[in-house]
């Protein structure tokens, strides 16, 4: 039984232990009391993190943690490597889930939600399926995480059952399985061309191999199916559409796994598959870094414009993964570093965002900003955490998102790619100019009624102080304070900016 | 031990006859007796499995005749494999049918019934156990006769469908039959290994490709594969219910199979115009694959979906014996094994729901789910690993078909395999949504007068699916170890 907990059985175990918790749910969900469902969640979330955390030391000491299970397909093992850049998404994933469990448990039951079993069934099983693409150790492992990822999201993008949820289904099922097949098609043809499918920091692809006019074919069907995950304009539209799940699945979709599981997916095609000379040579990081860079600025235009709080919030989002995807197409050992330390700032900052605008729907049953006008009095410590947050998006110092935001422009500099740099700056302006007017509508001092176009504005419930549940304030009010320590100790606790720094220092073999 | 192959083949036949009998002293009686001879069948398959992976190939000689001039079972590791899942899949639909027995008015055609599917069980076993051509034709009619009568036994439309196979498949057998003739004609033999020996000596390129050009589409019309396909869906469709699972999942496999040996092991790859033939077969395959696709996403009846789709899965296998490298023979052999788990248990899941609710639209399966966890589960699983989605058996497949096909330089096929598998996902997911979403259509369950339904024997089949497709899936390498046993040389390379 020794063997069973050595270092390298946790990462299969910390796969593992979602996966039972979500086969124990489905069976046993409808049977038992809604509490000790719950049960099986947390302390699954809870075994997971120790787990999880417990594999830092070792990484941190530069031992990478592998173990093959067993043969997978011909020639090709099932076989997870804990490196620095999957310890970075791990650590985030199983730390959220904790938090977003208990959230999820305030608002589902604060919400009276139907199909509660298949929701935390799921959520379980995306969260093992998140565990196997940070471990992955080569292309096939992974992309059976990915594929199990893609499924195990479908029924909670669909989770209400009607007509509105099923056309978003359709459209996020379309969206990731059409990417997903030709990425397979891609794993392929590198596999039929260079006989391997490790992934190995700065690359394994290389031109004699692989003919450099089909490289950037292969870049793209492989990279496809991360920008489509990680939303990156123009294939980004499923992910406003699935704004119509409760708001802990768009917590989910937005901070904890599948949108992060898309930047991640791109890290690993363009820095540990191709590598960036190849990836430079055949121009797949340029045009990807372009594509990020309209992304940045057209999401953020269109979050201007959008009353509805989640779908401000899910622009806000595609914005903000075009900012890893630009900081790992950069190509310099900062902005890698950058781009990975960007998965940690935004997860908190992001999942802050989203339980507030479920708070706030639980209780006040508000989804347009314009309805909100004073509710920060009704909810001071929500719309303070959301303030904070959005002050942390816009990347001011002292905010998680500084860190990481400044490393990936010293990245573009030493590049010498000013204008990246520049799309960095303005677009930190830009989320202040979508965020923050929700806290200073939320903070309005406000006569008792106000008139717009003869309609009434001003909420009389907003007069009176009454937070949402403790289930649901507690976690917001943790990954509020989290991104504020971490901005101003980005090494805080996990070492998690040291891990971003160590795997981009590895993919470009600085020591 | 040493008769296993033959008992393979003879223990059901005769259990088929003395059912006959014993129908008339006692009903159970005589489906005991055939259960029991195919679960011993079973078994022995699994032993002989066994020694052929020790020992290498088994030839078996008929009583004890010389060959060429006596019968011959061969036994590879690869159509070892096809027996075991011959008998198994056989085996469950044996158990399964019992809870069919309702639509037969008399005794008489119930047990005739359970003569006929053991015949076909027999007719299919015999095909892949035989190493001699005309042994092949026998049982390949065989195999079709009984298909006919279970087809016909499904109902009014059973009968149209199953006259239209007929027609069909009699031209099919034609078509053999001539084939055979004119290899008769330029080798003097009938024994397959020999007819490969005497053709290997070339100079026989043209009567070669005259057989071949009957006998490809003499297997594309058994098979279903595109353009020969056009008697299938119904007679998929429409056929006994609870024959259904044996001949959707099995019955098209076995012919592809038999066009393998015909392919590799008698043509062989130094045939002059081997690679025109893959050329023309991997043409099949990819419009199979597309067309079989697109016709069933329009279908509302779910048996007429799974029918097109396997127009389009039958293309997977042909697909991999056009590619034609070893990884892509393992390939479609894995897809064989695969889809049989796969369609097999989709129709084992449709009979059930039909069982219990009477319906097969699947319009009406809305939230079915929730009265039939075990059944949906399945119904999900298979319907995932028909899109290709890891962990089951199907992506596998694909990924050998897909790495083959990308080796040899084949983009096309890669191309068709990632379409293919996109289409089947418009069609299987709608399904599941029609299984997990959609409102609950409130269905009454179905009331049988003085029928007892049989629960487990409902529930083990679709258990049994449900595990092969998981199982197979992460298991793959040892199955491809395995096939590699036999295909190793096989093939271009």
């Amino acid at each position: 039984m020794l063997g069973l907990f050595s270092l390298s059985m946790r990462p299969v175990l910390a796969v593992a232990v979602s996966l039972i918790a979500a086969g124990l749910i489905y069976v046993l969900g409808e049977r038992i009391h809604a509490d000790g469902r719950e049960g099986i969640t947390i302390t699954a979330a809870v075994l997971k993190i120790i787990l999880v955390y417990s594999m830092i030391p070792a990484v941190l000491a530069g031992t990478e943690i592998k173990i093959e299970l067993f043969r997978i397909v011909k020639g090709i093992s099932l076989a997870f490597n804990v490196d620095a850049a999957g310890m970075v998404f791990a650590c985030i994933a199983s730390t959220l889930w904790l938090l977003t469990s208990l959230y999820s448990i305030g608002y589902m039951r604060g919400h009276g939600e139907k199909n509660q079993t298949g929701y935390f069934a799921a959520f379980a099983m995306c969260l093992s399926a998140t565990m196997g693409i940070c471990f992955a150790a080569n292309l096939i492992t992974f992309f059976i995480f990915f594929e199990i990822l893609t499924v195990a999201t479908y029924p909670l993008v669909v989770h209400y059952r009607d007509e509105e949820g099923k056309a978003s289904g359709h459209k996020y099922l379309a969206y990731t399985l059409i990417s997903g097949q030709i990425f397979f098609a891609g794993i392929v043809v590198i596999y039929a061309t260079c006989g391997t499918l490790d992934f190995v920091p700065g690359g394994f692809v290389t031109a004699d191999k692989l003919p450099m006019q089909w490289a950037l074919l292969v870049f793209f069907m492989m990279v496809g199916a991360g920008i489509v995950k990680a939303g990156v304009m123009p294939l980004h539209s499923w992910l406003p559409a699935a704004m119509v799940a409760p708001t802990p699945v768009s917590a989910l979709l937005h901070a904890v796994a599948v949108v992060k599981a898309g930047a991640f997916c791109t890290l690993r095609v363009v820095l540990y598959v191709f590598g960036p000379e190849m990836a430079k040579a055949c121009h797949g990081a340029e045009i990807l870094a372009w594509m990020a860079v309209i992304t940045i600025f057209v999401s953020s235009f269109i979050a201007i414009r959008k009353d509805n709080l989640k779908a401000r919030l899910a622009f806000s989002t595609i914005g903000q993964l075009s900012y890893i995807v630009l900081g790992i197409c950069i190509l310099t050992p900062a902005a890698a570093a950058g781009a990975l330390y960007h998965i940690v700032a935004h997860a908190f900052m992001k999942i802050t965002l989203f339980m507030a605008a479920g708070a706030i729907f639980v209780t006040t049953h508000k989804k347009n900003i314009s309805d909100m006008v004073g509710i920060g009095r009704r909810m001071p410590i929500t719309m303070a955490a959301f303030t904070l947050a959005s002050v942390g998006i816009a990347g001011f110092p002292f905010f998680a998102g500084f860190a990481s935001k400044a490393n990936i422009i010293f990245g573009a500099m030493a590049a010498n790619k000013p204008l990246f740099a520049a799309t960095l700056v303005c677009s930190g302006l830009l989320a202040a100019v979508y965020l923050l007017p929700v806290s200073i509508i939320a903070f309005k001092k406000q006569p008792a009624e106000v008139h717009v176009d003869g309609q009434l504005v001003v909420n009389r419930d907003f007069a009176k102080y009454g937070e949402a549940s403790k289930l649901m304030l507690i976690p917001l009010v943790i990954t509020c304070v989290i991104s504020i320590l971490l901005g101003i100790v980005p090494n805080l606790g996990l070492h998690l900016y040291d891990f971003a720094v160590m795997a981009g220092n590895a993919i470009f073999g600085i020591l | 031990m040493n008769n296993f192959p033959a008992l393979i083949v003879v223990c059901p036949l005769c259990a088929a006859l003395l059912n006959l009998v014993l129908n008339r002293i006692n009903e159970k009686l005589g489906k005991a007796v055939i259960v029991l001879s195919v679960a011993a069948s079973l078994i022995m398959s699994v032993f002989v499995l066994a020694q052929v992976i020790t020992t290498g190939t088994i030839h078996y000689h008929m009583g004890n005749y010389d060959m060429p001039l006596g019968i011959e079972f061969v036994i590879d590791t690869v159509n070892g494999l096809i027996v075991v899942l011959v008998s198994l899949i056989g085996f469950l639909t044996l158990l399964f049918s019992d809870n069919f027995g309702y639509k037969f008015k008399t005794r008489l055609t119930k047990g005739a019934a359970n003569t006929v599917l053991t015949l076909l069980i027999v007719g299919l076993l015999g095909m892949t156990l035989t190493g001699d051509v005309f042994n092949l034709y026998v049982f390949l009619e065989i195999t079709s006769l009984s298909a006919y009568c279970l087809i016909a036994l499904g109902g009014e439309r059973g009968i149209f469908s199953a006259f239209r196979y007929l027609l069909v498949g009699t031209v099919a057998a034609t078509f053999y039959l001539l084939g055979v003739a004119i290899l008769y004609g330029v080798t003097g033999t009938l024994n397959m290994a020999d007819m490969a020996d005497i053709l290997n000596e070339g100079g026989k390129d043209q009567a070669m490709l005259l057989a071949i050009c009957f006998l490809v589409p003499a297997f594309g019309i058994k098979m279903a594969l595109f353009p020969f396909h056009g008697w299938q869906p119904s007679a998929y469709s429409y056929s006994e219910a609870g024959a259904a699972p044996l001949i959707t999942g099995v019955m098209g496999k076995i012919p592809a199979y038999a066009m393998f040996r015909y392919l590799y092991c008698i043509y062989g790859t130094d045939f002059k115009y081997f690679n025109s033939i893959l050329v023309i077969v991997g043409v099949f395959s990819v419009f199979g694959m597309l067309y079989g696709s697109i016709r069933a996403i329009a279908q509302t009846d779910i048996r007429k979906i799974l029918a097109y789709s396997s127009v389009a899965q039958i293309g997977y296998i042909s697909l991999g014996f056009a590619i034609g490298t070893p990884i892509a023979l393992c390939g479609a052999f894995l897809h064989m094994l695969g889809h049989a788990f796969m369609k097999g248990g989709l129709f084992f899941c449709t009979g059930a729901i039909r069982h219990k609710f009477g319906t097969v639209n699947i319009e009406d399966f809305g939230r079915i789910y929730k009265k039939m966890p075990l059944t949906c589960g399945t119904l999900t699983i298979a319907a995932l690993s028909m899109v290709g989605i890891p962990p089951t058996v199907g992506f596998f497949s694909k990924w050998y078909l897909g790495s083959a096909a990308a080796m040899q330089g084949e983009w096309i096929y890669l191309a068709v395999l990632v379409i293919s598998s996109l289409l089947n996902a418009i069609y299987f997911f709608r399904l599941i949504e029609k299984v997990f979403i959609n409102e609950d259509k409130s269905l009454k369950e179905r009331v049988y007068d003085e029928f007892k339904t049989c629960g487990w024997k409902l529930v083990l089949p679709v258990v049994v699916c449900f595990i092969a497709i998981l199982g197979l899936g992460l298991a793959n390498v040892k199955i491809i170890d395995i096939l590699m046993l036999s295909l190793k040389g096989v093939g271009l390379c």
